[in-house]
């Protein structure tokens, strides 16, 4: 029974997920989907691109773009343009095919992680019954292309940043992956749209400190500020996309802003409740909580100033690591030991848990070294 | 490097973007709206009265640059004749010495600032382009009587609200 | 097995994209820390001293404009002084306070730009620094009202300042007055308290006070350092000592103190507007001198406290219309030399956060 046979019905694999009455087999589903997934991709990435820059001037005090159609609403679709029109530079002695596979392997994976998503009740690709592994997986292999783009530059500037590009993610995928445990173990279920089916209030009330760990470390990943070393202005390098130019550099770009969504994504599934919520269609509360979180992340990347490279690793393994095991810790004493007190008066608990391990940490732990001796 | 004040200090910053979201902003859409200039504003060109002049030269000896050039020739009434003048307002600093040391209030400043050109030679002011005429303001910089005659200036203090 | 490492040489090149000017570091690198750097500057030189030699004192009004440029009324004021000392010739009462509030209203402008570049360079992505240009500009309507231009005034003269202020001038400052505390207040709001901010610049770029007593620092450099020195306190030039307002000290001498002490120093200024605009007299706005001084031969050195530290003026004459002479004791190039001691140890990304917060301008620099 092989999955690359066409007439099959793979409900018997994944029973109790896809639609029984879909015409036409898996194939077909497959295929609508795919479309929906690219079509939604790239016209939210768009709308990301305006909503930030908009977002980014009303924050200080100015307006954005609006002079490209009307609000400015196709201010992406002329970057894009301007973008396509501009020669594309390949570095005479550095790495060809590297050199061109860098922006796919890094993009592939952020367009990859849309697959598990459930978008409606049941409206998902494939619904994997070890989604979240799976995503946290996947998004681990764009940093790759990362470091292909930085070494295949022949600069040592671009290794340089490419490779704390590299340690960046590395470090906080720990975190990551143990701040969702937490959510895993309160579902009993890594398939995501049992965590969303699960939810009758929305985690983040009860893992309030799990979301704040998730939301840092995501924000790591993706090279955000505060944790933006990469794309800094005032730094000398300007990173591992120094030597990029034309389509090539709009793919990096186009990577920043799938990864972002696929975040926001990622968390109004497991924290806010996917797309459950009274009154309105069901994709159109997706929709407003995706927007949601990428408001509030714009909103931390307008005010905060940015790490320097060794307190982001010192934030990453003296302060989130241990947070999320004591939160992973207390998650499975309440779900083991205390069923009964879940879901109302575990919140408060959880709360009070949480403000207290940060106000001890912000007392005793340490960001970062000072002056070295020379 | 402690992690001091627990959080609490990104959070009162943010609070501060957040109450900026709901301000008016700032922003002029040039070139659909401008805002008028101050009344004493000094403009990219100067504006030559040729009735009041009578070629003393004041303004040439008085400029920093050596970017005014006049030449006089002696008339029949014991005065001069202008005969060239020439202003390089690619060369001119528009610090307004020429114009505050005329004593005949015969040279005035501009008031538009708008005056960009393709080619550096047009920069350069004959005799003929430094007249006055209805379409040229001058300025009042320096003129007490032209600048009780402009409007008032336009001020960002008018626009962005006071806080208490 | 052991990997050997060697130290290389980065250029930190001339083309900044924070707003300090032309400015190059070549810098020695292990790793991500700082063993060596050189400064190399001189990318803005204009000879601004030779020219001055063949210009009369009137027409080098102009040309200290372009000095400092962040700072122009500062400039005109210092050398304005100098030339009075040299001549004799002494500026009317409310030629003096009409220059107290331009010098105190450039202070509060010049120091939002050097905060608002340092708080860049930490990474704050543009928010402080377009809050605070948007009161600055507010202050450079105030500067075009009275002069007619916005950043190189060219507003005071030898025996006083070259115009009145016009009616609307008083009431628009008073409105500013009363708006620029709340301002101020909210921009420590945004940025005081954040701990990100605190790691950047706490504890980072230390100079003792011996060490900037040595390299002849002045301004909020030597005052962020602990020792208690502003020329408006000890030497007071123009009118000053009739104004009551406080010196702000730090004591690490630090990033951080030299940020507190230009938003501290921005309050105090407000604080002597306020004194200003209450007692201004009314009279003449400037003495008989002609446009062609010939001061007698003779030296003399007018200093100020400027927002970047002390400027002065040291001038020659020799009994014509043209100085003999004309140096400027530019604060900005000597606060530079401590750079090398601030950063040697630190790591890349705190060599443009001490940078900033030093607070330069290359057309003082280079002249």
């Amino acid at each position: 029974m092989s999955l690359f046979d066409p007439g099959l019905n793979p409900s018997a694999y994944y029973p109790g997920t896809l639609p029984p009455e879909w015409p036409g087999g898996y194939w077909i589903h497959w295929g609508v989907f795919v479309v929906i997934i690219l079509a939604f991709v790239l016209l939210m990435a768009m709308g990301f691109i305006w909503l930030e820059r908009r977002e980014v001037g009303r924050f200080q005090a100015r307006l954005g773009p609006n002079r490209v159609g009307p609000f400015g609403v196709l201010q992406p679709v002329a970057d894009a343009i301007k973008v396509l029109t501009k020669e594309d530079i390949i570095p005479a002695k550095g790495d060809k095919l590297v050199y061109w596979l860098a922006p796919v392997v890094a993009f592939v994976p952020a367009l990859m992680v849309f697959a598990v998503v459930p978008f409606q009740d049941g409206a998902l690709l494939a619904d994997l019954n070890i989604g979240i592994l799976y995503v946290v997986a996947i998004s681990s292999v764009s940093v790759v292309g990362v470091f292909m783009a930085g070494w295949s530059s022949n600069n040592k500037y671009s290794l340089l940043g490419a490779m704390r590009a590299v340690s960046q993610v590395v470090s906080y995928e720990i975190p990551l992956g143990l701040s969702i445990l937490g959510v895993v173990v309160l579902t009993g279920s890594l398939s995501l749209n049992s965590i969303v089916e699960a939810q009758h209030i929305p985690f983040i009330l009860l893992q309030p400190l799990g979301f704040l760990i998730y939301l840092a470390a995501a924000a790591a990943e993706i090279n955000r500020t505060p944790f933006d070393l990469l794309e800094a202005d005032s730094e000398i390098v300007a990173g591992f996309h120094t030597e990029y130019s034309g389509m090539k550099f709009a793919l990096f770009y186009l990577v920043e802003y799938c990864e972002v969504l696929a975040v926001s994504v990622i968390v109004t599934t497991l924290f806010l409740a996917g797309w459950k919520g009274p009154l309105l269609p069901p994709l159109l509360w997706f929709l407003i909580k995706v927007f949601g979180v990428f408001a509030v992340i714009v909103w931390v990347r307008a005010t905060v100033p940015r790490l320097r490279v060794d307190q982001v690793m010192a934030f990453a393994w003296k302060c989130l690591l241990p947070l999320a095991l004591i939160n992973l810790l207390i998650t499975g004493i309440q779900v083991l030991v205390w069923p009964e007190i879940l879901p109302w008066a575990a919140v408060f608990l959880n709360l009070a848990i949480m403000v207290v391990l940060i106000l001890l940490w912000s007392k005793f732990f340490k960001l970062g070294g000072g002056r070295v001796e020379v | 490097m402690k992690f001091e004040r627990y959080g609490a200090g990104i959070a009162r910053g943010m609070v501060v973007t957040l109450k900026h979201l709901f301000r008016r902003p700032v922003t002029t859409q040039y070139p659909e709206e401008r805002l008028t200039v101050s009344r004493r504003i000094r403009g990219n060109e100067l504006i030559w009265d040729r009735e009041r002049c009578t070629g003393c030269a004041t303004c040439a000896k008085s400029c920093p640059q050596g970017a005014i050039r006049i030449v006089t020739s002696p008339g029949e009434e014991n005065d001069y004749i202008v005969e060239e003048f020439r202003v390089d307002s690619g060369y001119c600093i528009f610090c307004g010495l020429c114009v505050e040391s005329c004593p005949y209030e015969a040279l005035f400043m501009g008031y538009i600032y708008e005056r960009a050109r393709y080619r550096r030679r047009e920069l350069v002011l004959s005799k003929e382009e430094l007249l006055t005429s209805e379409k040229k303001q001058p300025s009042g910089y320096a003129r007490p009587k032209v600048e009780a005659a402009l409007p008032p200036q336009t001020l960002l203090l008018d626009r962005d609200g006071v806080k208490e | 097995m052991v990997i050997k490492t060697e130290p290389f040489v980065v250029n930190i090149g001339p083309a900044h994209p924070s707003t300090h000017g032309v400015f190059r570091m070549r810098a020695t690198l292990d790793g991500e820390v700082i063993l060596d750097i050189e400064p190399v500057f001189g990318y803005l030189h204009r000879g601004i001293e030779k020219l001055a030699e063949e210009r009369t004192y009137t027409q080098i009004i102009p040309l200290t404009d372009r000095l400092d440029y962040l700072a122009s009324m500062s400039n005109n004021l210092a050398y304005v002084l100098a030339v009075e000392k040299l001549a004799g010739i002494a500026a009317p009462e409310r030629a003096e306070y009409l220059r107290v509030i331009m010098a105190e209203l450039q202070r509060i402008a010049s120091h939002l730009i050097g905060v608002g570049a340092f708080l860049n360079d930490c990474g704050a992505f543009m928010t402080p620094i377009l809050y605070m240009i948007r009161e600055r500009e507010k202050i450079l309507d105030l500067f075009e009202m009275v002069s007619g231009q916005r950043l190189t005034y060219n507003y005071m003269r030898i025996g006083g300042v070259s115009h009145d202020i016009p009616e609307e001038f008083l009431p628009a400052l008073d409105k500013f007055i009363k708006g620029m505390p709340g301002f101020i207040d909210e921009y420590d709001q945004l940025l005081q308290e954040n701990e990100i901010l605190l790691a950047r610049s706490k504890g980072v770029g230390i100079l003792s006070g011996e060490q900037a007593i040595n390299i002849s620092a002045s301004g909020p450099v030597l005052r962020a350092s602990g020792i208690k020195w502003d020329i408006r306190k000890v030497d007071p030039y123009s009118i000053y000592d009739r104004f009551e307002f406080e010196m702000p000290t730090g004591s690490a001498g630090d990033c951080y103190d030299r940020y507190r002490v230009r938003v501290e120093e921005m309050r105090q200024s407000v604080r002597i507007l306020k004194q200003a605009v209450e007692k201004l007299p009314p009279g003449e706005v400037r003495s008989e001198v002609s446009h062609l001084v010939r001061p007698p031969a003779g030296e003399a050195y007018g200093h100020i406290e400027s927002p970047r530290g002390e400027l002065g003026f040291y001038l020659v004459s020799d009994n014509s219309i043209a100085p003999y002479r004309f140096h400027v004791r530019a604060p900005s190039l000597l606060n530079l030399t401590a750079l090398r001691e601030m950063v040697v140890g630190w790591k890349v990304a705190d060599v443009l956060a001490i940078f900033g917060s030093i607070d330069i301008c290359m057309g003082e620099v280079d002249r």
